[in-house]
């Protein structure tokens, strides 16, 4: 291993903290007197029905670093442009940023395997691009175009790929999704895992409790992911939780409490989370605490229900992009260069997905009456009146079956 | 009683001009004033619901009630739609008369067990000794661009059921005289907005700017007299159904236009005269066709005498059976437009389209 020189960067982080993690790291050095590995420490994670969490202590590669540099500014930049959009007129109807959690998918994402997936709310922007899609795949189909990942027809809220099941609009209704899928590899001996996210808001739905039950009842390898950004719509977690530890709310099924705002932190306790699944201890619950910068959807001014000092004290503070960035330049894990390059390099291609998206053509009308069913029994859909009837399609075969 | 009503008529009696003095309001301002209202005439009645109070609701439809009425009336609930609705059922049950709003009623099927099983059959199963006076409202049906699982119209989801009332408010009047009544009845009521009209604003007579202003549930109002052919239709396809009469004035067919207000009961008496004198029936919704509020009304149609004066067999207007897609094109090609009134009736009255 490599040799450690740590200092706790405590419970709270503030601004100076990133100073600090200058110190905080260890490097083996090569020629060009860069590191490739640099370690740090993490919050202390928080644990409900465990005896032991994950380590606090994490390191990351180089290349490891650049990458999810890479993926944190790629979200960060298809947000900012779906936001753009929105105010454009382009993209209608609701659209939820990520912008300031994208810690917690990029974290997450970094320890899944092939055989693991995914489900989570309307907030699905960033997941579907770490999920395998291109930012045009996102883009188009916030602009309800022909390149979008769904074609155009689910729209912001509604994006899927393998492993991915989406992309649900209905509030806490994709976790007892999430647990059949996790059902499905324990029955089908798949060794994955699912992720089950949902928010803090969605926490108090019922279901998620039938989930728990019927999780931990069959040991059914479900990591429950809570991102707590703070607010359900304009009602703060307070206001709608009596116990807002939500990592401790399945009751007996174990929770860790991680900082969602640390890649690294949550990489590891996702880690972690996937050793406990696999090795048949049944569900366990993360909960992520992260922070929303824009409104719920891009219609909400996100500022009668906080302060604007609020939410700038997070950005300055706890951004999760520029915290890993100052970590990574501060250990000399990456020039300062490379990391121009590489936004540069992303924001050429947002910018590139952004025209096209804009451009591209919707799908044909046909497709108003494509995939109703895989299996349509009749050939024929009804029309707005019954005298011009449209023909039933199929596209491609369902990429589950 | 006597000295209210007496004093309507007076006051009706000094506006020379009814269109003229009328005043413009926007269906939320007139949702938000029958909640107003009611909630001053009656201490029981209280609303609850996601994002109701401090954020003045998701749609701003109860903007100013919570500073108004404070957090014993007026309610944020946590987003757990089946416990909050049978939490208000029950309250019901024991003497309140709770206004339990949906976000948009798409989140009401969470919660639709303690609807149908709780709100509309107690009253029934308990031979009359339990009653639920209270209202489950919110906004229904496609909004814009919002996708498939966020543009459903419940209309006949809930019509369906014994025990409820429905109402489906076209204009700021049918909101405030709707909401008023449900909120008064001794009913579950079910009261269908649609978001898209939240923001429009009609004109309010007098009358309806009274605070006794009430419309009846269970009666139709015909917007607009007409002899060739009767457009039925309820909340926003109302305004396919009046600009499509106005259009075809032009090419001299007169349509009669049946506001249907009121979904269950269904005031079938209304349209029946209405056929009788028309001969034509066309039906336009919003909704699906399948089992629809059209499939209701052309069903309840062939039982009636009036079957014996069609012309024609009635037509439905609905949307595409199939769920609404985002897509821009796609979602305007889902929803009976304006054009497709004319054409239909056109085609039903044999005329040249
Ligand atoms: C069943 C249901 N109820 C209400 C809504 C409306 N709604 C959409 S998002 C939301 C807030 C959810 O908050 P949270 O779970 O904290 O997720 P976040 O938006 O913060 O990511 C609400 C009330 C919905 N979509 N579905
Ligand atoms: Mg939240």
């Amino acid at each position: 291993m490599i040799p450690n020189c740590i200092r706790s960067i405590g419970s709270q982080t503030s601004k100076r903290n990133y100073g600090s993690w200058s110190k905080a790291v260890s490097f083996l050095l090569n020629k060009n007197n860069y590191a490739t590995e640099a370690s740090f420490e993490t919050k202390p994670f928080r644990l409900h029905k465990l005896d032991s969490g994950p380590s606090t202590q994490v390191s990351v590669t180089k290349e490891d670093a650049l990458k999810y540099y890479k993926q944190l500014h790629t979200i960060r930049r298809i947000e900012t442009a779906a936001g753009n959009l929105y105010k454009e007129k382009i993209i209608r109807g609701f659209c939820h940023l990520y912008s300031g959690q994208e810690a917690c998918a990029v974290g997450m994402t970094a320890v899944l395997r092939p055989q693991d997936s995914v489900i989570t709310a309307y907030r699905v922007h960033g997941w579907t691009y770490l999920m395998g899609v291109s930012p045009l795949g996102v883009l188009a189909e916030l602009t309800g175009r022909q390149s979008g990942n769904a074609r155009g027809k689910g729209g912001s809220m509604h994006m899927y790929a393998k492993n991915f099941y989406g992309g649900n609009g209905i509030v806490g209704a994709q976790v007892p999704l999430g647990v059949g899928v996790a059902f499905a590899a324990k029955y089908q001996n798949t060794g994955g895992v699912c992720l089950a996210l949902y928010g803090d808001g969605a926490a108090n739905q019922g279901q998620i409790f039938e989930a728990y039950n019927i999780a931990k009842l069959w040991d059914i390898p479900c990591i429950f992911v809570c991102e707590n950004n703070g607010y359900g719509m304009g009602t703060s977690a307070d206001r709608a939780a009596a116990s807002t530890d939500y990592y401790t709310r399945g009751d007996y099924v174990p929770g860790i409490w991680v900082d969602g705002m640390d890649v690294l932190a949550v990489r590891e306790a996702t880690r972690y989370a996937i050793d406990h699944c696999t090795s048949g201890k049944g569900p366990i619950v993360l909960e992520t605490a992260t922070y929303r910068y824009s409104g719920h959807s891009m219609s909400d001014p996100g500022t009668s229900y906080r302060t604007r000092e609020e939410i700038q004290e997070v950005r300055q503070t706890r951004d999760p992009i520029t915290s890993f960035k100052e970590r990574i330049l501060n250990s000399n894990l990456v020039a300062a260069d490379e990391l121009k390059k590489l936004e540069a390099e992303v924001r050429k291609e947002v910018d590139d997905a952004v025209k096209i998206a804009k451009t591209d053509k919707e799908i044909p009308m046909s497709e108003l009456t494509t995939d109703i069913y895989s299996a349509p029994l009749e050939k024929e859909v009804r029309n707005v009146t019954p005298f011009n009837p449209l023909p039933h399609g199929r596209l491609g075969p369902a990429i589950n079956l | 009683m006597l000295t209210s009503a007496v004093r309507g008529i007076a006051r009706r009696s000094f506006s020379t001009s009814k269109w003229a003095a009328a005043q413009q309001m926007t269906v939320r301002d007139a949702l938000n004033s029958a909640l107003d209202e009611e909630m001053e005439r009656d201490e029981r009645v209280f609303l609850l619901g996601e994002e109701v109070a401090m954020y003045d609701g998701a749609y701003k439809v109860s903007r100013g009630l919570w500073k108004k009425y404070g957090d014993k009336r007026v309610i944020d609930t946590p987003i757990t739609e089946i416990g909050f609705a049978g939490v208000a059922v029950g309250a019901a049950m024991a003497g309140l008369r709770p206004i339990c709003e949906f976000m948009t009623f798409n989140f009401s099927m969470q919660a639709i067990d303690h609807v149908i099983n709780s709100a509309a059959k107690t009253f029934y199963m308990s031979a009359g000794m339990i009653n639920i006076p209270m209202v489950f409202r919110g906004p229904n049906g496609a909004a814009a661009g919002v996708a498939a699982q966020h543009s459903q119209c419940y209309g006949a989801w809930y019509s369906h059921c014994p025990g409820l009332k429905v109402v489906s408010p076209y204009n700021s009047e049918d909101a405030k005289g709707l909401l008023k009544a449900a909120i008064r009845d001794p009913d579950p009521v079910v009261v269908l907005e649609n978001e898209l009209l939240y923001g429009v604003q009609y004109p309010m007579s007098d009358e309806a700017l009274s605070k006794d202003f009430v419309l009846p549930i269970g009666k139709a109002k015909i917007e607009r007299t007409g002899n060739h052919v009767t457009i039925v239709a309820h909340s926003m396809a109302v305004q396919n159904a009046l600009e499509g009469a106005n259009e075809l004035a032009g090419q001299g067919i007169e349509a009669e236009v049946i506001n249907l207000r009121s979904l269950r009961p269904l005031d079938i008496n209304t349209i029946i005269q209405s056929v009788t004198k028309t001969h034509h029936l066309i039906t336009v919704e919003q909704g699906w066709p399948h089992c629809g509020i059209g499939a209701e009304v052309a069903a309840r149609i062939m039982e009636s005498e009036a079957f014996y004066h069609l012309d024609a067999p009635v037509v439905r207007l609905a949307s595409v059976d199939c769920p609404l897609p985002y897509t821009k094109s796609l979602e305007a090609a889902s929803l009976p437009q304006t054009p497709d009134v004319v054409n239909t009736v056109k085609k039903i009255l044999g005329v040249a389209q």
